[in-house]
């Protein structure tokens, strides 16, 4: 029965986009990875929404002061078990804000992070291998 | 006994729950290859089904507990006993009863019905503006749709026994073939269009608009059951069309018939574009609504 869980989870994953202050360029590299171009659908992966129906959460930007209530609101509205994915650099680390006084730090310090997918912006491959190595960590 | 299992297993639930799924596929994977893309596996309706059922079910703080889990089922309820009564009339012209059309008909709105509910009790602004939106569509469809189910009564001669209509349709021919059966059939399947959710009446979850809309709040089994309903729709309403305008289930070329009609609402879907509220209602009411009427006219001159 678990295993059978674990399937469903892994064959449709649906993924919520968490823009938490990015400079937009990783949200519409997101955006090129759900085009008919790469056809994640293949996959079972489908953009929802709603925080609610989602199990994977695609967080970009560097997480603020501002950002960081809501980021920390929508993860928790989200039904476990759920997925984390950082993606874009900033996710990974303070990048060039690292001087700022107004950026809380990497994720991993606020929301469990699964897997960080580094680039600035990543390619929509390098995101659809994110997601896939997410999954194989279920 | 016999009866148990017509409702849980063969024309019920698990048959129609299945042949709907199988439907959702055919309907993702047409609408994929129209984008030139390839499209999910025939098992996805299925992953997802058991995925949501593996989930968590939130319920808001603020919402109506009660209301916000009874929606899907009685979705779910209402749903499964229009397949029962619909194939066990068309299989067994002999059991229907006095009415079974009204009753058919007070059935397929309780699934919308069950949305608005679930949505207002889900206390979420996106979705009380989606079951506001669900609720003008949905005195939109109804008015054309029973009219164009009036045209069939009446060539009939003014019968509302399911049975009686089968039977009528396999001497006569079916009430297709003639003028106002193409524009009762006509208006049937767009009014089917709308009750379905589909472009382009999706007005109640408009995405780009309203997130999820009517089920912003769902999650879980409670969303699963949302889903399986709207895909046994899916399935039951051509079905019902079929029966009423196109002769019923008594060969298997109703099987050809089906796909024919779902992949025509499928191309309907992917080839419009999302009309507003006020639109949608002024094309049901304007448009559609005039047109059943003519359909009513020419029944009564045996057209």
């Amino acid at each position: 029965m678990k295993d059978f869980r674990i399937w469903g989870l892994k064959k449709s994953p649906w993924v919520f986009h968490v823009a938490a202050a990015s400079c937009n360029n990783c949200d519409i590299e997101i955006l090129a990875a759900l085009t008919p171009r790469f056809d994640v659908e293949r996959f079972g992966i489908v953009l929802v929404g709603s925080p609610r129906h989602a199990d994977a959460l695609l967080v970009t930007g560097v997480i603020n002061r501002k950002t960081l209530p809501r980021v920390i609101q929508v993860y928790q509205q989200t039904p476990k078990p759920c997925l984390v994915i950082g993606v874009g650099t900033c996710s990974c680390s303070k990048h060039m804000f690292e001087d700022s006084y107004n950026v809380v730090g990497p994720y991993d310090k606020h929301i469990p992070v699964d897997v960080y997918i580094p680039g600035c912006p990543p390619k929509p491959e390098a995101i659809i291998l994110g997601v896939v190595k997410a999954l194989q960590k279920l | 006994m016999k009866v148990i299992f017509w409702i849980l297993v063969f024309p019920g639930f698990l048959f129609s729950s299945i042949i709907g799924m199988l439907l959702t596929w055919v309907d993702r994977k047409v609408t994929a290859r129209i984008h030139w893309r390839v499209g999910p596996p025939w098992f996805q309706p299925f992953a997802d089904f058991f995925k949501l059922l593996s989930k968590e079910t939130l319920i808001p703080v603020n919402a109506s507990r009660f209301l916000f889990l009874m929606a899907p089922i009685l979705s779910i309820i209402a749903i499964t006993a229009v397949g029962t009564m619909l194939f066990t009339m068309n299989f067994y012209p002999n059991m229907s009863f006095l009415g079974d059309l009204i009753v058919l008909i007070y059935l397929l709105t309780l699934p919308p019905l069950a949305t608005i509910l679930g949505a207002s009790a889900s206390k979420n602004p996106l979705a009380a503006v989606g079951a506001s939106r669900e609720m003008t569509l949905y005195f939109g469809y109804e008015l054309p749709f029973i009219t164009a189910i009036i045209i069939t009564i009446i060539k009939t001669g003014g019968t509302i026994r399911i049975g009686d209509i089968v039977t009528y349709q396999h001497i006569h021919g079916p009430i297709l073939y003639s003028v106002s059966g193409i524009i009762a059939t006509l208006v049937a399947l767009i009014c089917m269009q709308a009750k379905l959710g589909y472009v382009p009446f999706d007005i109640a979850e408009a995405e780009q608009e309203l997130m999820a809309g009517v089920y912003t709040e769902y999650s879980g089994f409670a969303l699963a059951l949302f889903k399986l309903s709207k895909a046994m729709m899916l399935f039951l309403l051509p079905c019902f069309l079929i029966t009423i305008f196109w002769g019923g289930f008594v060969t298997w070329w109703a099987i050809l018939k089906l796909l024919l009609l779902v992949v025509l609402i499928i191309l309907i879907k992917n080839t419009n574009p999302r009309l507003r509220v006020d639109q949608a209602l002024k094309f049901f009411w304007v448009g559609l609504m005039p047109l059943a009427v003519l359909g009513v006219i020419l029944a009564f001159f045996k057209l």
